[in-house]
């Protein structure tokens, strides 16, 4: 037995080539992944791109056109949902408005004729788990919407499915709400060690609770790979510029693999770009990394910008820049207050801009055609 | 790595893909759910589809049913002139009525929902009484009112001609009333406040806010109440059977040809005739409720009433008086009659025409109170047997994955009925249930009929009711059931139902009270013996024992009036029950 096929047989879910079309739409296109047990993974993508429809086939609430799924390495493809081994949390919650908390979390263990009492202890224990001892007896509209998505979790937890899916669960929820359940989702899963995929479409969600992170353009993958990876270095332009900010600037390839020309700058990449002479290129920086005012001696990739606009977000200036040369190219830097009181950033200045040649990537323009 | 499409453009693999699918094992409760399928299907096709087709045959085959004729019969309809008359008349009716109708609902809902005129809940009550009586008594009291020994004719003088059109109309108007009032009040409550305060912080006048802010936005509901009453009025078999005299309309001709001349050919053809406009205003309904639910945002500000100027408060409000006013006196003179001895010869108090029952020359012991519990049984199991098919129907339709073409067909034939007259469906069911070659002969001449065709006269609605219902609730009950191993019917009763157990009421309640009143589908199913009330109003007019079809007339009344109020009990109940879970 080689290497790759064991680590085959070692994987938890496997997704094998699945399609899904609606009519003319292809919601879901030739899709193949992977994920081991206990792995948290996220289905990142903009509305419309298949995750869902991903989601729900992989519950079985959709069929497939072509594909297979194995879970644990059992065949699932054709099983209906009430056969196949997972829990699931939708955005709404989904309670059942006419039963208590308790009697929602108990649905699940009903159907498998426990012990009444197995049923109440059970019950006991996740209402802990999810922390919320004390509003076992409470009717779901008496719950706020964070304690509703936490019985809600309760429920599927309850029958300890192998596979735990979560479609959008905090999209419902406020900002403040949703910042604290969605560590409390992680740790609750890390704990259990239950494998768990997660469909969003808010980037900074996937950033914090994935191990691994799957970005979806159209029905495919565009990306899969660790948070920080995808962060750091987008494969695609569409993933650059789904997931955080993104400046992009127009420009050509130079004779060395490592420089790119901008307008009348010739700006190097320390990743070599491997393109041929001449081509066009998008060079993509991502606003917390131009550095702006006061450059080193010596520094490469130094340009001098003209501050067009000045943005006050709070914690930090942004700053809207155009480069002498490219005058339809916008740049968007972030600035921090200190640095901006201390280099007198204003209006109508003009100021040298560095973008360092490792945070710099450079994409062919025929890729820029997947962008949202 | 590869460019990226938009996922509206189909890859070559794909469109290969497209119909294929991976199908899923089928499990026990699949197939519990798929013979239900078959056996609504089963239940639509043999009451419905089977006889409308079989009525539609016999119309293309002879008179004695022998030979096939092909159109022959519409030929002769459209070329007789004694015939073809009755569907002008049927026509000019329906859209007189339908005109008159919208305009006086229309004021109406628009006193009682956007002035403080006083009094509007008990105006809004008093205007919807008309639906707690068959559609003949308001013309039996236009008799008694306006005919030629009326009390309206005999102290005035005047006779204004009531027996024909005139009468036919006022009873329409009187009965479609209510129906389009419902309507209207809806739309009109549903007003969006912000547009008011856009148009008034523009400026614009009264009367130009009315123009283009009021009337733009009842528009659909306009619409469906003038293709409601004009349906209401030209199927109505009641009061143009009564009032009409030598004015035939459709509905009276095919009672005419059927049960008067034995010519059953005939009979269908202007059945299907009758079929004709129905469809079409039922189609029309159709395409203007879907734009309707179009217009309607998720969050209105809803527009409360507003005081008007006070000569318009005092208009409205002597229009609100008249019309109630009116309504009450009808059923003044309902009382009147049923406790007098001869109208209007000798106007002595009696009790006796609720003791004595003659009809067709035979006397039934017990008199109109055996009638009456006839109307209770016949109304109680159509109500049991229609909701809960009705409700279980639409909760199949709705709450199914996959079986996307069966579904499909299932509802559109779940709201055909809407479109079938009652006379049609009657004459249809006649036409297949009263053939013995039929395995189900054996319904013929029973309860279980009637009932089954009150079902079916009244299908869509409460079937749009549930559904609507239904696609409330999160469609994702039945994914998490699922997902928790529960099978379909423990979440449909546990949970569904529950649910939508106000829903389930009002539907039952909505079968109940018209079960009390129907008569045009009846009128060709019932036996000597086991006439309805509704029925029996209508054979003791004919038999010119006018006084008990005054007092059963009141009976049916009071009985609805009772039943809306043990309902509405139970609604309370209900809500008390699920307050609970509602609150937050």
């Amino acid at each position: 037995m080689n290497d790759t096929e064991k680590s085959e047989l070692e994987q938890y879910l496997r997704i094998i080539n699945v399609t899904k079309t609606f009519g003319e739409l292809v919601a879901v296109d030739d899709f193949s992944l992977d994920i081991q047990e206990g792995e948290f993974v996220c289905l990142l993508g903009p509305s419309g791109c298949g995750k869902t429809t991903l989601l729900r086939m992989i519950a079985g609430l959709e069929e497939q056109n072509a594909g297979d799924l194995y879970q644990a390495g059992k065949n699932i493809s054709r099983l209906p949902p009430h056969q196949r081994d997972f829990g699931i949390v939708f955005q709404s919650y989904a309670l059942f408005p006419n039963l208590t908390a308790t009697q929602n979390i108990a649905y699940g263990l009903e159907s498998r004729k426990l012990p009444r009492k197995q049923i109440a202890d059970r019950v006991t224990e996740l209402l802990n788990l999810v922390g919320l001892p004390d509003v076992g007896h409470k009717y779901p509209s008496q719950l706020s919407g964070g304690q509703q998505q936490r019985i809600a979790l309760a429920r599927a937890l309850a029958p300890s499915p192998g596979l735990m899916l979560l479609d959008e669960p905090l999209s419902a929820l406020d900002a403040r709400v949703r910042v604290t359940l969605r560590l409390e989702i992680k740790h609750l899963q890390k704990r259990l060690g239950i494998t768990t995929i997660l469909v969003t479409h808010d980037q900074e969600e996937a950033l914090v609770m994935a191990d691994r992170i799957v970005v979806m353009n159209a029905g495919r993958i565009e990306q899969v790979g660790r948070p920080e990876e995808i962060y750091r270095s987008p494969a695609t332009p569409f993933v650059a510029d789904f997931v955080g900010v993104m400046n992009f600037l127009p420009g050509f390839t130079e004779q060395e693999s490592d420089s790119v020309r901008c307008g009348s700058f010739k700006l190097h990449c320390a990743e070599p770009h491997n393109l041929s002479v001449g081509e066009k290129v998008s060079l993509a920086v991502r606003p917390e990394d131009v550095r702006v005012g006061a450059a080193n001696d010596g520094d490469s990739n130094v340009v001098p910008g003209h501050i067009d606009e000045v943005e006050f977000l709070g914690s930090f200036y942004r700053l809207t820049i155009h480069l002498e040369g490219l005058e339809d190219a916008r740049l968007v830097a972030e600035v921090s207050i200190n640095r901006m009181r201390d280099l007198e950033i204003d209006v109508g200045k003009t100021l040298p801009v560095r973008l360092p040649p490792d945070l710099v990537r450079v994409y062919p323009s025929e890729m820029m055609g997947g962008m949202a | 790595m590869t460019t990226t499409d938009l996922p509206t453009k189909t890859t070559p693999a794909a469109k290969n893909l497209q119909r294929k699918r991976v199908r899923q094992k089928v499990s026990a409760e699949d197939i519990l759910r798929r013979g239900l399928f078959v056996l609504l299907a089963a239940w639509l096709f043999v009451f419905l589809i089977w006889p409308l087709y079989r009525s539609l045959a016999r119309s293309m085959y002879d008179k004695a049913g022998e030979e096939f004729v092909g159109i022959a019969n519409y030929v002769k309809y459209f070329t007789t002139a004694s015939t073809a008359v009755s569907l002008r008349h049927s026509f000019n009716i329906a859209l007189v009525s339908m005109v008159i109708t919208v305009t006086l609902a229309f004021i109406f809902a628009y006193a009682i929902t956007r002035t403080t005129i006083p009094g509007r809940p008990f105006l809004h009550a008093v205007a919807r009484l008309p639906m707690f009586v068959p559609s003949l008594v308001q013309a039996l009291v236009f008799i008694y009112m306006f005919g030629n020994n009326g009390i309206f004719t005999r102290a005035t003088g005047f006779n204004i001609g009531l027996y024909g059109p005139v009468g036919i109309v006022m009873s329409e108007v009187f009965y479609a009333f209510p129906h389009a009032l419902i309507i209207l009040v809806a739309a009109l409550s549903m007003a969006d406040a912000r547009l008011y305060e856009a148009a008034q912080s523009l400026r614009a006048s009264s009367a130009r806010i009315f123009f283009t802010v009021t009337l733009p936005s009842v528009r659909y509901g306009l619409m469906s109440a003038a293709f409601v009453v004009f349906t209401l009025a030209i199927t109505d078999f009641g009061a143009p059977k009564v009032v009409g005299g030598d004015y035939d309309v459709l509905a009276t001709d095919i009672y005419n040809k059927v049960v008067g001349q034995q010519d059953f050919a005939m009979g269908a053809t202007i059945s299907t005739l009758l079929l004709v406009p129905t469809m079409v205003a039922f189609v029309l309904d159709r395409i203007v409720q879907r734009r309707q639910l179009a217009q309607v945002t998720a969050d209105i500000t809803p527009l409360g009433p507003k005081r008007h100027s006070p000569l318009t408060q005092f208009v409205l409000l002597s229009f609100c008086v008249l019309v109630a006013v009116f309504i009450i006196s009808t059923y003044g003179v309902v009382i009147v009659g049923a406790f007098t001895k001869y109208w209007p010869y000798d106007l002595s108090f009696t009790t006796r025409h609720f003791t004595r029952f003659y009809v067709a020359g035979a006397h039934h012991k017990g008199g109109s109170f055996i009638i009456l519990w006839n109307s209770i049984k016949m109304a109680t199991v159509a109500t049991i047997a229609g909701t809960f098919i009705v409700f279980s129907s639409a909760y199949l339709i709705e709450k199914t994955r996959g079986l996307n073409w069966a579904r499909s067909i299932l509802y559109l034939l779940s709201i055909t009925p809407l479109a079938v007259p009652g006379m049609v469906l009657g004459l249809s069911y006649v036409f297949l249930f009263n053939d013995p070659k039929t395995p189900f002969n054996f319904l013929y001449g029973t309860m279980g009929i009637m009932a089954i065709s009150t079902i079916f006269h009244y299908y869509t609605v409460p079937f749009l009711t549930a559904s609507t219902a239904l696609k409330q609730m999160d469609p994702e009950f039945e994914s998490i059931g699922e997902s928790l191993e529960a099978p379909f019917y423990r979440t449909f009763f546990r949970v569904t139902v529950p649910v939508a157990l106000p829903a389930v009421i009002s539907i039952a309640m909505y079968f109940f009270l018209n079960a009390l009143v129907t008569i045009s589908a009846l009128v060709f199913l019932f036996v000597p013996g086991k006439e309805v009330a509704s029925l029996a109003v209508m054979l003791l007019d004919d038999a010119g024992e006018s006084a008990q079809a005054m007092a059963l007339s009141l009976l049916i009344f009071l009985t609805g009036l009772a039943s809306r109020g043990i309902f509405y009990l139970l609604t309370r109940g209900v809500e008390a029950r699920t307050q609970a879970w509602k609150q937050r």
